[in-house]
């Protein structure tokens, strides 16, 4: 099953590699995206996994399942994964955030039967959001080239060597029934995916292209969780957009301060 | 990648920064705005059956006033900007709006069921640019989602300039988008590519 599994993503990447070929390089130029050509033939072969299987079965599991039993399912994978992102918060050095995770583990898996009920939210020991891309890039590795990856979808250079080491220590992984395993797999992806179904009509009409709002989207979102919330300001950009003020402040006056785009946040 | 499709639809739970008086605290305008555009969506029978266009009415009347779209406008074209003339930065604020309020709604209807949690504020005195930090809550032991809005104060008090969602800025997420646009076919080329995407999505919505 599994190397099943691995050949049918290869094989998408060769289809991606090729279609990317044929259609030429779709390149708009952006340096952290250099194989741009690649990930969009990529990141078209994975929407079209997923609206002709992932999507479907995710709506099915929506509409039948009874709410209290998706979170149930939810929380029961929420914390099998609660122990990796403990290790992950050790090794970037904060160890109270790496005892509370293990706090939540012990405490959801006895009282919360198996992590059904996630009793340790309730009582304050708040859910993190760890993995070894972050760790790495807390210990100060570059993104690394933007990538699309067949089937796990956007990534860095950095975080595709994360995901890695996220896959081999997954626990799920390393069931050995292999009907269990594949189950467990299965349903994780399916439980993950219905929870964004109500966010895909938001992002097909808020995105002019698709492709470069997701990538987009990932980077930013992966420079917040690094940081945990609060990155530095992006200097480049800042400076480049304070010179504006002045030119747009002279030409338009029926609003105030138009321009003054200095990034803060 | 779908989590931040719920990160960037959580976003505007909170966008709703109500009809204040102009020297209301930053932090009291984030959180009236919401409580009471939320409460109205909860309530609303249309918005209930999924209607995109109450919602955008709503979002338009209770929200819109407390943003600055000009701004968001030149945040999000970046260094192009000064390219663009007045009258097509009219045009492109215009365009732009109409897409994140479209945004919004959508975002709203799809998550209008959530808490949301105020987090703790402190501001300087004398400070004209703040950031006011909300969480949303999702069950499924899931983290919550951030949303934080950057505000600045204007003479007409105090307005949102930036949302930024889980960490994903609604406003500079164009930025490259928009700087393609904009270099395969000049400013004119971004306007037309906004007004056809909102013309269309006007189409479907009818």
């Amino acid at each position: 099953m599994t190397t099943t599994f691995i050949r049918q993503i290869s094989r998408m990447a060769f289809i991606a590699a090729a279609a990317s070929l044929l259609g030429g390089c779709a390149t708009s130029g952006n340096p952290k995206d250099p194989i741009e050509g690649f990930n969009r033939a990529m990141f078209g072969i994975n929407e079209g996994l997923d609206q002709v299987i992932i999507r479907p079965v995710s709506s099915g599991y929506e509409a039948l399942l009874p709410s209290p039993l998706q979170t149930g399912v939810s929380n029961f994978f929420s914390n099998i994964a609660d122990l990796m992102i403990g290790v992950n918060n050790l090794l970037q050095g904060k160890p109270a955030q790496a005892a509370s995770d293990a706090g939540r583990v012990l405490v959801n898996t006895t009282v919360g039967f198996l992590g059904i009920l996630d009793v340790a939210s309730t009582m304050g020991m708040e859910k993190h959001e760890e993995d070894v891309g972050q760790t790495f890039g807390r210990w100060g590795m570059g993104d690394g080239a933007y990538i699309v990856l067949p089937f796990f979808g956007p990534r860095t250079v950095r975080d595709t060597l994360g995901l890695a080491f996220d896959v081999y220590t997954d626990p799920v992984t390393h069931v050995d029934h292999v009907p269990t395993r594949n189950t467990l797999l299965a349903t994780r992806l399916i439980s993950n995916r219905a929870e964004l179904l109500k966010a895909d009509k938001i992002i097909e009409e808020a995105a002019l292209d698709k492709y470069s709002y997701v990538r987009d989207a990932y980077l930013q979102r992966r420079r917040s969780l690094i940081h945990d919330g609060n990155p530095p300001k992006e200097q480049d950009e800042s400076a480049e957009l304070e010179g504006d003020n002045k030119t747009a402040d002279a030409g338009e006056s029926a609003q105030p301060a138009p321009a003054q785009t200095a990034m803060r946040q | 990648m779908k989590f931040f499709a719920l990160l960037l639809a959580g976003a505007s739970l909170l966008l709703p920064i109500g009809a204040q008086a102009q020297e209301t605290a930053p932090d009291v305008l984030v959180k009236n705005v919401t409580n009471e555009v939320l409460d109205i969506i909860r309530k609303d029978k249309d918005i209930k059956a999924g209607s995109t266009k109450r919602a955008i009415e709503l979002v338009e009347q209770k929200v819109l006033p407390h943003f600055n779209f000009s701004r968001m406008t030149a945040l999000a074209v970046g260094k192009d900007w000064r390219q663009a003339n007045p009258a097509q930065q009219k045009v492109l604020t215009e365009e732009f709006r109409e897409l994140l309020v479209r945004t919004y709604s959508n975002a709203l209807i799809a998550y209008k069921n959530e808490t949301v949690d105020f987090r703790p504020f402190k501001m300087k005195p004398g400070e004209t640019d703040v950031t006011v930090r909300t969480q949303i809550h999702q069950s499924g032991g899931k983290q919550p989602i951030t949303l934080d809005y950057s505000l600045e104060k204007n003479p007409q008090g105090w307005k949102v300039y930036d949302v930024v969602v889980g960490g994903v800025s609604l406003v500079t997420n164009y930025r490259s988008t928009f700087a393609t646009e904009v270099r395969n076919g000049g400013i004119d080329g971004l306007i037309k590519t906004l007004q056809t995407k909102n013309r269309s999505l006007e189409a479907a919505a009818k």
